[in-house]
């Protein structure tokens, strides 16, 4: 085994082998997976309140149960090509916990895909150069022979511009 | 049986802090002549209660200290003193010194003890020294006074509790703890069951045992006379000393022999495993202890009325319930009824749950007697500070955030309003100058105002000092108004001399915006020779604001109410442009810099002509700006959200707020967007010249 490991969907684990469970979502064609920890709801798109001067991947802010909850268009903030939300475009929730406190935040994605457990330790983060998109990614693994991206959710949540 | 004290602790800090606020009120308004016997009570109850709280929970510095200071008062209050200003100057320094105790404990840091120590020595000494009456005859009244000395060779308790002592909340293995450390754990403990009824008749929550506790170290009776203080009506102490009694105790020990070393590896267990457990505690606690949970006390008249609104909830929410089971179109009628019900249930329940938070101003204002003093006293001015309008009532955050704004207000008056005694009767004014606090409720808001009979602002200073630091143009005309605004810009300072209460020239600015981030506002006026005036105006609470719903494209906004100073719809004609850039109105006798609230806030719409728009003018630090919008929609109350709490600050932008549909709209931030709008101040400087 190389670089990328081979990792076997749910079953097939070594008992003493520590694993995360990620949530993988799919956007343009590639496999992004987050910390299941870190997700509080998935729901479907619906129109957010614009926030004034805030960069373009902020789609604005929507109410949930109270909270006032900014959204993150995901094709936006890695510079992907700009998609219409259709019926399968969904919003998950996420909460991540900071040296500033808890911070909740969602994001847009073209569909949701699986779970799948990871060993931790086991993503590599070998060969992603230095571009502006490498902050975001936490490292790659391979479930089922195809890359699946993990994403670091603290950086990618917080925003300054 | 081992209970957390710790999780009681919070409870004894605010009630030790309430105490204090007593006996400084108190001490303040103490007659010095005569004082009044119901005064000095209060003081000593709650140093009293103090001392037995802090002792309960083993903050040993604080119970130590406040023996001494209540020894002092019991002094007093037997007449056997008589209360000088000494004393009250002492004792008010150790109510800054407990206070300072509590808070090191609170935040679980050790204290400091060398100012405890210092007045301790000074207590200690009038105790000794001047005192009429030694210190020690002061419990002459106790039956064995003579041989109070005399406890050589230890002293014999017999501990007698009535049954009831444990449900009165008494633990007697914390007094026992209390009397080991006292003797260095030189002391035997042995039980004496001869009460214990039988099995089946007994009842676990009563308390049958006696004890008896050989102390085999010279210590003071009345040491362990205070161990036992919170019991002596519960309980039957007898001590004796150890070679006096030493004759009846081997009767008192034989006839418990048998179970003297079991009860004493029981009792050995809890006094030498509890200490460390709740050191241990302590110092798992510390990191815990540094976000302190706040607190506040509701009167049971609210709690009340909340739960009786709350049973009217209920009662209509299945009102409705039931008319929704079987619902036809004949029932409208009724449903309306139930609606408009419920509304009302709501909108009471929500007064109340706001209500809830508010508290009686005096919560601020009682710290201010005392400041006065301590002021007046270092500035050698007579003062009085006369105060009004305790009982209004306001949000306990802004409370908490408007008490140093004031006080530096305060200290302004007295620093720089009110003149020397001397100065005061060559203007022929009273020697002794008053400075006057007073808050009432205006419109749903509260105002404070400070008043004083001072020197008044000295116009001509404040000018002077203001072109030498580059904040005015020299020769510039400026308004008696305009010149008071310039107190509260930033670097602006005209005392003399920078004592060190005022005059460093950092404050007024920080006052102003202090008051400004509670969307409050503050106003001055004065008159030369008669003194000046300060009104603070601030919302009564932070979660709810009147607004002004505003449509702009797609995107409704709000507007505070309270800034909104009118709304017209004009034809292009009367507005102005300035320099091909920016757009003025003219606005009866002044010219108002126009904001395109599209343009601010990037918001994608069709242009429309200013005829087709309507603008609100809204004010904000004295300066008005027009902001134009599509259309006006409704006014109503909204409860603030924070967009900061996941997304960041946003310029222009205060909070959000959910509207009825359920989606989110965004509270403008007037002052933020009239810095945003970036030409407004240097258009209004011409506008005022113009004007």
């Amino acid at each position: 085994m190389s670089a990328v490991s081979e990792i076997n969907e749910h079953s097939n684990m070594e008992d003493d082998v520590l694993t995360e469970q990620y949530l993988t979502f799919i956007m343009a064609d590639e496999e992004y997976g987050v910390d299941i920890l870190a997700v509080q709801e998935i729901r479907g798109w619906e129109s957010a309140t614009p926030v004034p001067n805030s960069p373009r991947y902020i789609k604005g802010v929507i109410n949930l149960r109270g909270t006032i909850v900014p959204i993150m268009d995901l094709r936006q903030r890695f510079g992907l090509e700009i998609k219409e939300y259709g019926e399968e475009t969904v919003v998950v929730v996420l909460k991540i916990f900071t040296s500033t406190g808890a911070r909740t935040m969602g994001i847009i994605v073209d569909a949701i895909s699986d779970v799948y457990d990871v060993p931790i330790g086991d993503a590599k983060n070998r060969g992603l150069g230095d571009n502006q998109n490498s902050n975001f990614i936490k490292g790659l693994v391979t479930v089922k022979k195809h890359m699946v991206i993990l994403l670091e959710l603290e950086n990618l949540l917080t925003i300054d511009d | 049986m081992s209970i957390d004290l710790s999780q009681f602790h919070q409870v004894f800090f605010e009630e030790s802090y309430e105490g204090l606020d007593a006996m400084e009120q108190g001490l303040l308004d103490m007659d010095m002549v005569s004082p009044d016997a119901e005064v000095i009570n209060t003081i000593f109850r709650a140093a009293h209660s103090m001392k037995g709280g802090a002792g309960t929970f083993g903050f040993t510095q604080v119970a130590e200290f406040t023996h001494v200071l209540e020894t002092l008062l019991d002094q007093i209050r037997s007449g056997q003193r008589a209360m000088s200003q000494d004393i009250q100057n002492l004792l008010l320094k150790s109510v800054d010194c407990i206070r300072q105790l509590l808070q090191d404990l609170q935040a679980g840091n050790d204290p400091d003890l060398t100012e405890s120590t210092t007045l301790k020595g000074q207590f200690e000494e009038i105790l000794s020294g001047q005192s009429p009456v030694p210190a020690t005859a002061d419990k002459s009244d106790a039956p064995v006074d003579d041989k109070k000395e005399e406890g050589g060779g230890g002293w014999l308790v017999r501990f007698i509790p009535e049954v009831t002592l444990l449900q009165t909340g008494n633990e007697p293995a914390r007094m026992f703890r209390q009397l080991a450390d006292l003797c260095d754990n030189e002391m035997q403990v042995s039980l004496d069951t001869s009460r214990l009824p039988v099995f089946t008749s007994l009842n676990p929550e009563e308390c049958y045992l006696i004890w008896e506790i050989r102390i085999e170290k010279t210590i003071n009776k009345e040491d362990i006379e205070e161990v036992f203080e919170w019991v002596t009506d519960d309980a039957e102490i007898i001590i004796t000393p150890l070679d006096a009694g030493s004759a009846q105790a081997p009767v008192a020990e034989t006839k418990v022999t048998a179970e003297q070393p079991k009860i004493e590896d029981v009792q050995a267990k809890p006094a030498g495993a509890a200490n460390p457990v709740s050191t241990e505690k302590a110092a798992v606690k510390q990191p815990a202890k540094q976000q302190e949970s706040s607190s506040i006390r509701v009167s049971i008249d609210k709690v009340d009325s909340l739960i009786n609104m709350v049973g009217e909830l209920v009662i209509t929410q299945s009102m409705l319930g039931q008319l929704g089971q079987n619902f036809d179109i004949t029932r409208v009628q009724r449903l309306q009824e139930g609606l408009a019900q419920l509304e009302h249930n709501t909108r009471e329940l929500q007064e109340s749950v706001m209500k809830i938070r508010m508290m009686p101003i005096s919560f601020v204002f009682s710290r201010f007697p005392r400041l006065v003093r301590d002021v007046s006293i270092s500035l050698d001015k007579k003062i009085d500070l006369i105060m009004s309008g305790e009982n209004t009532e306001l949000d306990k955050t802004v409370m908490e955030k408007i008490g140093d704004p004031m006080v530096h207000l305060i200290r302004n008056s007295i620093d720089h309003g009110i003149e020397k005694p001397a100065d005061r009767v060559a203007a022929g004014k009273p020697e002794t100058g008053t400075v006057h606090l007073n808050a009432y409720h205006q419109s749903g808001n509260i105002v404070i105002e400070i008043k004083d009979d001072g020197a008044g602002l000295n116009t001509d200073r404040i000018l002077q000092k203001a072109t030498e630091k580059g904040l005015v143009a020299e020769g510039a005309n400026l308004t008696q108004e305009q010149i008071f605004d310039l107190i509260f810009q930033p670097g602006f300072s005209t005392a003399d001399v920078v004592s060190d209460l005022s005059g460093r020239g950092v404050g007024m600015d920080v006052v102003r915006r202090n008051i400004a981030s509670l969307n409050g506002s503050i106003e001055v006026s004065s008159e030369r020779g008669r003194g000046s005036r300060f009104v603070i105006r601030l919302p009564l609470t932070l979660a709810i604001l009147d607004g002004q719903l505003v449509k702009v494209g797609e995107e409704i906004y709000i507007f505070p109410l309270v800034s909104i100073v009118e709304s017209i719809q004009l034809d292009d004609r009367a507005i102005n442009n300035v320099g091909g850039h920016s757009d003025v109105l003219q606005l009866r006798d002044e010219y108002v810099p126009i904001v395109q609230l599209d343009d601010v806030f990037n918001i994608e719409k069709e242009k429309r002509s200013i005829a087709e728009s309507i603008i609100v003018v809204v004010e904000t630090d004295g300066e008005k700006i027009g902001v134009v919008v599509d259309e006006l929609m409704g006014q109503q109350q909204v409860v603030i959200k924070s967009l900061e709490e996941n997304y960041k600050r946003v310029d222009g932008i205060s909070g959000a707020t959910i509207l009825g549909d359920g989606t989110v709209a965004l509270i403008v931030d007037i002052s933020g967007l009239s810095k945003m709008s970036g030409t407004s101040a240097k258009i209004l400087d011409g506008s005022h010249k113009a004007a």
